[in-house]
């Protein structure tokens, strides 16, 4: 067997600024696909035209996989908008975030109607406002059915966001490709890669029990 | 004043509501009874604006509730609702779950939000049980905290939808008990029930419902013995049968 680490271990400092680059990517995805994925979904559980459409948006984004739609938007798109001419960052930015906004979307409705009505019409008739039902009642009880799913959905975006390699985002698979192609030791700096990945979701689905005890109002 | 006026309801192609009309003192405590499915749930929640008709007005003195939502907010802050099912927050415990509407609606502080839930809740006979959730409650605790939740924000009128329709009977006697001492105090309320000996005893009115019609309005000591409709007979005689079979019909 051929396995030596003299050579990567020099290289482990640069790959793990790869981290940085995917925890950014990660952690801005999560951020506004929260936000817009927290109002597409309180929008498509009603049944009106923008519900329709937004749905529309959410299945195409949820049926296509996420290296066509970087693809599409990073190269596809500047073909056809004269100027557009944007940065891998900006690219991975936009597509991640959407895309993490669609399939948490989907989850929040779920979340939304995992609701008893019941409760929300008690609270229609105490007269509290749409506002504080949504922050009190609503949010509260659906973070704690949806909390599993969304800290999945986290998971694989730490996973996924090694696709913007492709689109030469400095993230830590591209700079697994730097690496291997100057040092010719694929496999040792695959094992440090794995490793990093590895401790990245362990880490948040750890962090994700913690919360979830915290949330489990039904189990105090 | 309620004035119910030529109200309709329409569920896909069922009619729900056929140009029922009325006027509910607020003054006086109502019964609506009738069979299955004959509306009185409907109606009720056409009172609170849970559920809007199709056509038809209801006007509390002389505002239109469904003119605007500054309308129905006004009407709602004063009548409160009791449903079947508690629907209590699951995520607050029993003071909380009281609590809740005071901090929001009435704008009170902690403090003070809290000393008027306990008030109420020591009122429904709850003052152990602050602080437990939902799931640590028996029904008919249930339905008091419910209850609470309702009195604390001071209505002039509550809607009961069975309140003990999913209560076992030893629980249905602790809440209908709970109900009958605060109608001695001076609680106004329209409820849709059941039990009618709790209705006779309670009400000084009967609406009697039946296929999304009122077929008639009778002072409750007539109604039990000489109804007006042939149609209220045989559910008298239907109802009074099944509660004696199933042994619910004792409760006080
Ligand atoms: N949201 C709804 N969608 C469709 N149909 C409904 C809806 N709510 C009520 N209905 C129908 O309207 C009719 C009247 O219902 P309602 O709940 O008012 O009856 P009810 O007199 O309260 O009956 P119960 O004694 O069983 O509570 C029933 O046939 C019911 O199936
Ligand atoms: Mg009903």
């Amino acid at each position: 067997m051929n396995i030596d680490f003299t050579r990567i271990i020099p290289r482990i400092p640069y790959l793990l600024q790869g981290v940085q680059v995917t925890l950014t990517i990660a952690l801005v995805a999560a951020l506004i696909g929260s936000v817009l994925g927290f109002i597409i979904s309180l929008i498509t559980s009603k049944k009106g035209l923008l519900g329709r459409v937004l749905f529309l948006f959410v299945d195409f984004f949820r049926g296509t996989p996420l290296y066509f739609q970087l693809f599409f938007y990073h190269y596809g798109l500047p073909q056809v908008i004269p100027g557009f001419l944007p940065t891998a960052y900006h690219s991975a930015f936009v597509i991640f975030s959407i895309n993490s906004a669609a399939y948490l979307s989907e989850i929040f409705r779920a979340g939304i109607q995992s609701i008893d009505k019941g409760q929300i019409e008690a609270a229609k008739a105490l007269n509290i406002s749409t506002w504080d039902i949504v922050t009190g009642i609503i949010i509260p009880i659906g973070a704690k059915n949806v909390l599993p799913a969304i800290i999945n959905e986290f998971i694989t975006l730490i996973k996924e966001t090694s696709v913007a390699a492709v689109i030469s985002v400095n993230e830590i698979m591209r700079r697994h490709t730097i690496v291997a192609g100057t040092t010719f030791r694929a496999f040792e700096s695959l094992i440090i890669v794995g490793l990093i990945y590895y401790t990245l979701t362990k880490t948040l689905s750890i962090a994700g029990k913690v919360v979830e005890r915290k949330l489990r109002y039904d189990l105090r | 004043m309620i004035y119910v006026n030529q109200l309709n309801k329409h569920f896909k192609e069922s009619h729900v509501l056929q140009d029922v009309s009325i006027t509910f003192d607020p003054h006086i405590t109502y019964a609506i009874i009738g069979s299955s499915g004959s509306g009185k749930s409907t109606l009720l929640r056409c009172l609170n604006g849970l559920e809007t008709p199709s056509s038809g007005e209801i006007k509390i003195d002389d505002i239109n509730i469904f003119e605007s939502k500054d309308n129905l907010a006004k009407a709602r802050s004063n009548m409160g609702m009791v449903f079947q099912n508690f629907n209590l927050f699951e995520h607050k415990t029993a003071i909380e779950n009281v609590m809740f509407a005071l901090i929001k609606v009435k704008k009170l502080s902690h403090d003070e939000a809290f000393k008027t839930a306990s008030t109420a809740l020591d009122k429904v006979g709850l003052s152990h049980r602050y602080n437990n959730y939902p799931h640590q409650l028996s029904g008919g605790e249930k339905q008091r905290v419910s209850i609470a939740r309702t009195l604390a924000m001071s209505p002039q009128l509550v809607l009961f939808d069975e309140p003990t329709s999913a209560l076992d009977p030893e629980m249905t006697i602790e809440v209908l008990k709970v109900i009958k001492n605060l109608v001695k105090d001076g609680l106004k309320c329209i409820l849709v029930t059941h039990e009618m000996s709790f209705a006779k005893e309670v009400a000084d009115m009967i609406v009697f419902m039946d296929q999304g019609k009122i077929l008639e309005i009778t002072p409750s000591e007539q109604f039990f013995t000489q109804p007006v409709s042939t149609r209220a007979v045989q559910f008298l005689s239907h109802t009074q049968f099944k509660g004696e079979t199933q042994g619910k019909k004792h409760y006080s």
